[in-house]
């Protein structure tokens, strides 16, 4: 059997990593739980990981973000304990990530009401007259 | 029906691909293999003799080890991929994903591969999202009668 590790970012304001892992913890699977600062990562069989984790994601469906991580929890290649600190490869991009997870969840959520958004808006570029007339606005008079 | 994604880290996208009914391939997926593997040092640095050869399929001896290092581990995911997701000049260039000539490559290969391919740009606004998570899923239920099909 395939062992794998799943990395559960939480984005939500309802749900803490915590309870997440006392709901995964409750399961008595045989899996590895581990708290992190962004959410939590599991680690255990892909036949039992799978349909545990999308009985989680129902906990907040907007909230729960979830990606494969290669490196199992604790790994020496990626931990920083065994790396001297620093941030891990990988967390920058998480990171950027996370940074719109709000608006992906937002975005969902308009999904599951039936809105269907319009055209993006196409920022016009900057008149040259306009330009010409900010820099001789802008210019010290000698 | 299996999708690739580029970034081939992307959280978002994978998220999307799998809360849509679909299998994401995902670099992550060759990586554990390799960490799981046993009788390499430090994966994903070392590469097994195989790995070479992998790599050797899309670049020639002369191009940068990394470049056919990193082709080695997408090499599998490419060979399987039904669709891809593609997220135009992302941000993230970290890591797996810090060699333009090889994410250049992968833009290529997935071009020439003829599968159904939806390009899109990281949102920044809610607004940018709303299209953003509307494409995808429009997208990935479009594929859904090729999967009914097989």
């Amino acid at each position: 059997m395939e062992k794998i590790t799943k990395m559960i970012v939480i984005n939500s304001s309802k749900l803490l990593p915590s309870d997440v892992a006392m709901k995964l913890y409750e399961t008595k699977d045989d899996i590895i739980v581990k708290e992190t600062c962004f959410g939590i990562m599991v680690s255990g069989e892909r036949a039992i990981l799978d349909p545990l984790l999308a009985n989680i994601r129902k906990l907040d469906p907007y909230g729960i973000f979830i990606k494969e991580r290669g490196f199992a929890p604790g790994e020496p290649f990626r931990c920083r304990a065994t790396r001297r600190g620093g941030a891990r490869p990988g967390f920058h991009n998480l990171e950027t990530e996370d940074k719109i997870l709000p608006h992906i969840a937002a975005a969902l959520k308009a999904l599951d009401r039936g809105d269907i958004p319009g055209p993006k808006k196409q920022t016009k570029k900057l008149d040259i007259d306009k330009l010409k007339a900010i820099i001789k606005e802008t210019e010290v008079s000698k | 029906m299996k999708v690739f994604i580029y970034p081939t880290n992307s959280l978002i996208l994978y998220d999307m691909v799998e809360r849509f009914g679909h299998e994401p391939l995902a670099i992550m997926q060759e990586i554990g293999k390799k960490v799981r593997s046993q009788g390499l040092d430090s994966p994903p640095m070392n590469i097994t003799p195989e790995d070479p050869k992998f790599g050797l399929k899309y670049a020639a001896v002369e191009v940068p080890a990394g470049v056919r290092g990193r082709m080695s581990l997408l090499d599998p995911l490419l060979t399987k991929a039904e669709a891809a997701i593609i997220v135009n000049d992302p941000v993230i260039s970290f890591g797996c994903m810090g060699c333009a000539r090889t994410n250049e490559l992968v833009n290529f290969l997935l071009r020439g591969k003829k599968i159904p391919i939806l390009k899109l740009d990281y949102p920044s606004t809610e607004e940018d999202a709303k299209l953003f998570v509307y494409k995808i899923s429009e997208f990935l239920k479009s594929l859904k009668p090729a999967e009914e099909n097989k």
